[in-house]
């Protein structure tokens, strides 16, 4: 047992302080969305409890006046096809750039870190008459509508999925790739039976953030779907903050709908996330 | 050269062709697009171009003399050096005392990374509940603490800064903290030995061996915190709105998304999103230069 020395003490403070900063803005507002209405501007930093201001109602009217279901469901159908589309062609091209020598690999390579800078405003209009030409967008349908969505997320997605798996699928020793081939076995069986497990915490991580960035997009899906059944999560949540006003009890409850699945999300499979993006980005 | 596997090129079409077209299609088509509309005259989101404006330059020409952009260039600006120096200043610091201890190092990962993944749009509701002017969370701590006496509006054009910048700094700092980190612990421990023999502790080890060591990772950090800074949209525009207060609050996000959305002003917004894309090409290649010059750090 070491003992607890004046700067560990120190160490400990200023750490345990920013864990407090992170956490409590969550704390206070889970808290506040079971308080009775009019009570959180008086004092939001009890525990409510049974008989002194302990509510669900604030969960029943936003689960009442908005279709949150519905919205799930959108956001999930979004979210999943951005992102098993990711992982399948980022996790191609990553292997395409890093094994093959070719003649125009230096000019990929830098489109695709090109690829990285540009805002997605500077890309939404010419996408948007494109896939209106195309009739995806604003066609009135439910689903070519999220599909229209779906298209320039996973391009958003794409180059950021393609560098961190590129610094992962280089640290694969070839050797098992070449005797595999001995043996063999066609490029594309070396590709999922020996490429993908190796560099499988990587692939989680890509699958990971792509999820969590296309369910968290505000600025896409707010462009594309404008119909009310098309909505999903995060728009139903802008249009929740510019309704309800002043009820913040409503609004606290809202936030806490939308962040739980996330939450869930972020707990049972932290060790990926962290893991996976480290690692690419220090080597990229 | 290379191994056999590799030598034939046939699947190589296979694996890059989707990628490549995708990129083509929604982003570099529609970027080369974008440059032509800042040239052209379009007056709504659906509309065709009507012709080159005249002159062709007169966007550029606007961008000069507008005064919102210039609010907007200079908050862009200052929350970018904000960002530099908070942001990877603290998650700096984080990672040296979570790399100096053992027990809970994991748990202040998860912890640090965790607002990461939470929507902008969430976090600005959140920060609109803690920032109220009537019965917010500061300001019932701050009366509860006795250290105001009245309400402090947090939006008003002496406090907007700060609440504009701070929680985007806070969001953020979590994800530099743990490349940092990472980065941390791929330094040998044989190093901090043999320094340690050299009689080199505690701060001068974190001057003379661990900074050092770091610069690269450090490097990354500093250009995706650059190039991030000038893309923040979500957060101020949740929080903000329009300018807020008395056209303020600009950044060049909110300034281009207004533009093109609210004004129909479309030619005009993609000029200021090629304002954009330059500036991030030139503020990263600046961050690029400071950090990898000779070995004198």
């Amino acid at each position: 047992m070491k003992k607890l020395t004046p700067a560990k003490a120190g160490t400990y403070a200023v750490l345990v302080f920013w864990a407090l900063t992170t956490l409590y803005p969550f704390v206070w507002v889970i808290l506040n969305s079971f308080r009775e209405r009019g009570l959180i501007r008086k004092d939001s930093f009890s525990v409510p409890l049974p008989g002194s201001g302990l509510t669900t109602e604030n969960y029943a009217k936003a689960m009442d006046r908005f279709d949150f279901g519905n919205a799930y469901l959108n956001s999930l159908v979004i979210s999943a096809a951005v992102t098993v589309a990711v992982v399948l062609i980022a996790g191609f091209a990553a292997y395409g750039l890093v094994r093959f020598r070719f003649k125009l690999r230096g000019l990929c390579r830098s489109l695709i870190m090109a690829g990285m800078m540009f805002p997605v405003f500077s890309t939404i209009i010419p996408v948007f008459r494109m896939e209106a030409a195309w009739g995806i967008a604003s066609s009135g349908n439910r689903w070519l509508s999220l599909l229209a969505v779906v298209l320039p997320q996973i391009a958003g997605n794409l180059c950021f999925a393609i560098i961190v798996l590129m610094g992962f699928i280089e640290s694969v020793p070839m050797e098992l790739e070449e005797s595999a081939y001995m043996d063999g076995c066609h490029v594309f069986q070396v590709y999922f039976h020996i490429i993908m497990p190796a560099a499988k915490s990587s692939f989680a991580t890509v699958a990971i953030f792509s999820f969590l960035w296309s369910y968290n997009d505000l600025f896409t899906q707010n462009f594309f779907l404008r119909v009310p059944r098309e909505k999903t999560i995060t728009l139903l949540l802008n249009e929740i903050s510019s309704q309800a006003g002043v009820d913040y009890g409503l609004m606290a409850a809202s936030v806490v709908l939308i962040v739980v699945p996330v939450l869930a999300v972020y707990i049972l499979l932290q060790k990926h996330i962290i893991k996976g993006l480290t690692a690419g980005a220090v080597k990229g | 050269m290379g191994p056999t596997l590799y030598r034939k090129k046939g699947p190589l079409v296979v694996f890059l062709l989707p990628a490549f077209l995708f990129l083509i299609l929604f982003l570099y088509y529609p970027f080369f697009q974008n440059i032509l509309n800042s040239f052209s005259d379009i007056t709504g989101l659906g509309a065709p171009a009507q012709g080159l404006n005249s002159p062709w330059y007169a966007n550029y020409a606007a961008l000069l003399t507008d005064p919102k952009l210039r609010t907007a260039l200079g908050n862009t600006v200052l929350l970018t050096l904000c960002t530099v120096v908070f942001q990877v200043g603290i998650a700096l610091i984080l990672a040296l005392l979570v790399d100096s201890i053992r027990v809970g190092a994991q748990l202040f990962r998860t912890l640090y990374f965790f607002p990461i993944v939470i929507s902008a749009t969430a976090l600005g509701l959140m920060f609109n509940l803690i920032f109220l002017y009537n019965g917010g969370m500061l300001n019932q701590l701050l009366a509860n603490l006795g250290i105001v006496a009245e309400n402090v509006d947090w939006k008003d054009p002496d406090h907007f800064l700060l609440t504009m910048f701070a929680p985007v700094m806070w969001q953020y700092v979590g994800f530099y903290f743990v490349i940092l980190v990472t980065g941390l612990n791929n330094i040998s421990q044989d190093l901090y030995e043999a320094a340690a023999l050299d009689g080199c502790t505690g701060l001068k080890r974190v001057r003379y061996v661990t900074l050092p060591l770091l610069r690269s990772v450090l490097c990354t950090c500093l250009v995706l915190a650059v190039t991030g800074a000038l893309k923040v949209f979500d957060l101020p525009w949740v929080m903000f709105g329009a300018g807020m207060p008395q056209d303020q609050g600009w950044l060049t996000g909110t300034y281009m998304y207004d533009q093109t959305f609210n004004r129909g002003n479309v030619d005009y917004g993609s000029a200021i999103a090629i304002l954009i894309v330059v500036l991030g090409v030139l503020f990263s290649n600046v961050a690029n230069r400071v950090f990898t010059p000779g070995d004198d750090l």
